[in-house]
């Protein structure tokens, strides 16, 4: 963790003065809320609207919210959202044309207010997604205008994790659990028979001056212990791995692999793990006009290389069967991502094992392409 | 659609159907006005006592083919169209009529009425495009008023309408709603299903009902085993797959793996 030269102990007071200093200095809070028996990131104004008491069961293609039996109030793991969906929004207005003087066309852009966003709970997988989005969408040459004003306005309240939920690998990723760096403050939650508070720590400018205006006490070095020993208990109870092997060599030389055509017949291409995915940025443009031909827009969805018309060019989809469409989202997340971006594309979350209807693992379909898939099986 | 000196003619058509996506077309309230300023509407007993003849510019259908004078009918249509878009389940896939398609009709005549002699009817309820050559389906039970708003927009212009052949899960995704599958353990048709209602059913955390019939490249077999998974026995999975959509290809063969 890199300290910013300050790190305090707050309680949850204290908390509860960092979401107002937040709110105070113009940023909508959002943070894990529980909604639908599941934890998403929703707007945030009180310590009490957090998920108190609360953690998940996870599975492939399975999760269920649980009570803890004690009143932890970041101990669970992600659910179904990911900052993603602020940060990139699912749908966004591109520009209006307008037919003046019969046939000149007047172009505009659609407006995009984008939110100042304070994002409270942001796991070290998340902290390693936004870094990967960063260098996809804010690449010099090529930012995005809407990620982009939307990320360098964030500010990032980080958390380190307490609790792996049961389709968790950062640690086999080195994403995680415990957060390094792209952090405004740090929060580590301390939960003890008799106290309950947070280590926090600053890793900005920013970050340090909020932290200077909350309640708090200096952090001790058994502070700091505490808060080293909960992520290497969360480290030793990571739900799933990624085998440790050269991935992109793996699979670009087994694109042929009888294990594709195993995976096709369970998937259902439906799209569900590159919408939940963090990491996942594809989008498509759709261009609609109105009844009187008088006004064209254009707008921007997420889309998904699970869908026919992803790889639709002229005389059809080159991507028409589901073996295709698996193969192309696996080999692009862990193998040619390495070429494109540097980096791996997944940051070992879990969230495409969970929400998964049918519960396809990309650790298992990785260890039965490496012949090992006796140890497919780990909780 | 071609540039003519008159307003393009539309006319709407019914076959067997429940009216409700015709219905779909008059709901547009706000809209209506600026449609009937689009375009002449030349043929539509829903809304208007006048039968204009000659040619259509684009016409919708609605209702599946149940009867033998309906499946002559529709050659008439075609003829006299220049666009056809069918509208609706029954339109595009035979309906919830299309049930007598797995029975013997014969029964269902003798059980429903008294005179079943007096009942002219095929046996089996077929979409359109069994009869005829159809340009665009657009899907739902009933369908969408704002993808309707969108497919006629469309033709106007001569471009293709936006109605993706997605599943529901991507909308339901882009919702940002929680999946009732892997959260509540609630059997859901989505995963396998058309986009257009816009998550409906899900968003108010119910599983998927299949309106819009079946999606692009759907997997239902591999569905079915996680429906088993979830409770489902093979007659309520058979049930699940066969209803407004029931003989459309993917479902229609998945629902008959399931008859024992
Ligand atoms: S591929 Fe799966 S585990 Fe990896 S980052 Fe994406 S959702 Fe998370
Ligand atoms: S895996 Fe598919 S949806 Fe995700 S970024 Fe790659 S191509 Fe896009
Ligand atoms: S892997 Fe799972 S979530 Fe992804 S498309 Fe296939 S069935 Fe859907
Ligand atoms: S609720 Fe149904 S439609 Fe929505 S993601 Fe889950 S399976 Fe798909």
């Amino acid at each position: 963790m890199d300290d910013h030269g300050v790190s305090s102990v707050i309680t949850l007071d204290g908390l509860q003065c960092l979401l107002d200093a937040l709110a105070r200095r113009g940023y909508q809070v959002v943070g894990p809320r529980v909604r639908d028996q599941a934890i998403v990131y929703d707007e945030l104004a009180r310590v009490e609207d957090l998920p108190v008491g609360w953690t998940d069961e996870q599975d492939g293609g399975h999760y269920r919210l649980k009570q803890r039996g004690d009143h932890a109030l970041f101990g669970y793991a992600v659910g179904p959202h990911s900052w993603k969906r602020f940060l990139h929004p699912p749908r966004v207005g591109l520009w209006q044309a307008t037919v003046v003087n019969e046939d000149r066309l007047h172009f505009e852009p659609v407006r995009d207010d984008a939110p100042r966003y304070a994002f409270v709970g942001v796991r070290a997988c998340e902290l390693a997604a936004i870094a990967i989005q960063d260098r996809v969408l804010m690449d010099d040459n090529h930012a995005d205008p809407h990620y982009r004003s939307r990320r360098e306005q964030a500010f990032l309240v980080a958390l380190n994790c307490s609790e792996a939920g049961g389709t968790c690998f950062c640690d086999s990723m080195n994403t995680g659990p415990d957060v390094k760096t792209g952090y405004d403050l740090v929060l580590t939650e301390l939960l003890e028979e008799e106290s309950h508070g947070f280590l926090i720590q600053a890793g900005s400018d920013e970050g340090a001056d909020i932290l200077s205006e909350l309640p708090g006490t200096p952090a001790t070095g058994a502070h700091h212990r505490a808060a080293r020993e909960v992520v290497e208990r969360t480290r030793s109870n990571m739900g799933r791995s990624m085998p440790q092997t050269a991935i992109p060599a793996l699979l670009m030389d087994n694109l042929e692999h009888p294990r594709w055509d195993d995976v096709a017949e369970r998937c259902l291409s439906c799209a569900n793990c590159t919408m939940v995915c963090p990491t996942c940025f594809c989008t498509t443009v759709e261009d609609t006009s109105d009844l009187e031909g008088v006004t064209a827009e254009s707008s921007r969805r997420w889309d998904s290389c699970f869908n026919a018309d992803f790889s639709y060019i002229h005389g059809g989809s080159v991507r028409n069967s589901t073996r295709s469409r698996y193969r192309q989202w696996m080999t692009h997340k862990l193998a040619t991502w390495v070429d494109q971006f540097g980096t791996s594309g997944c940051v070992g979350c879990g969230r495409c094992i969970t929400w998964c209807p049918v519960g396809i693992d990309i650790t298992e379909e990785v260890r039965a392409i490496q012949g090992d898939s006796s140890q497919g099986e780990q909780t | 659609m071609p540039a003519t000196d008159h307003k393009p003619r539309l006319g709407v058509w019914k076959f067997a159907s429940c009216d409700g996506c015709q219905l779909s077309l008059l709901d547009c309230e706000d809209e209506l006005l600026r449609v009937a300023d689009a375009v002449e509407i030349a043929y539509f007993p829903e809304a208007t006592r006048s039968h204009i003849r000659g040619t259509y510019d684009l016409s919708l259908v609605e209702g599946s083919i149940t009867t033998a004078h309906d499946a002559e009918r529709i050659q008439e249509v075609r003829r006299r169209s220049r666009t056809l878009v069918t509208i609706g389940a029954c339109a595009t896939a035979g309906g919830i009529q299309a049930l007598r398609n797995f029975a013997d009709i014969d029964d269902f005549l003798t059980a429903v009425y008294a005179h079943p002699e007096y009942i002219e009817t095929l046996s089996t309820s077929t979409p359109i495009s069994d009869h005829v050559a159809v340009d665009f389906e657009l899907r739902g039970c009933p369908i969408s008023k704002t993808q309707l708003l969108e497919v006629v927009s469309a033709f106007l212009r001569g471009r293709r309408p936006v109605t993706p052949a997605h599943s529901v899960c991507l909308d339901c995704k882009l919702k940002g709603n929680v999946c009732v599958t892997v959260a509540h353990g609630t059997p859901c048709l989505g995963p396998v299903t058309h986009s257009g209602c816009d998550a409906l059913c899900p968003s108010y955390n119910r599983g998927c009902y299949g309106c819009y019939g079946p999606k692009e490249n759907p997997n239902a077999a591999a569905l079915s085993e996680r429906l088993d998974q979830l409770g489902m026995n093979p007659s309520e999975r058979l049930r699940f797959y066969r209803t407004f959509n029931a003989w459309a290809d993917p479902f229609r063969e998945e629902s008959e793996r399931h008859e024992s």
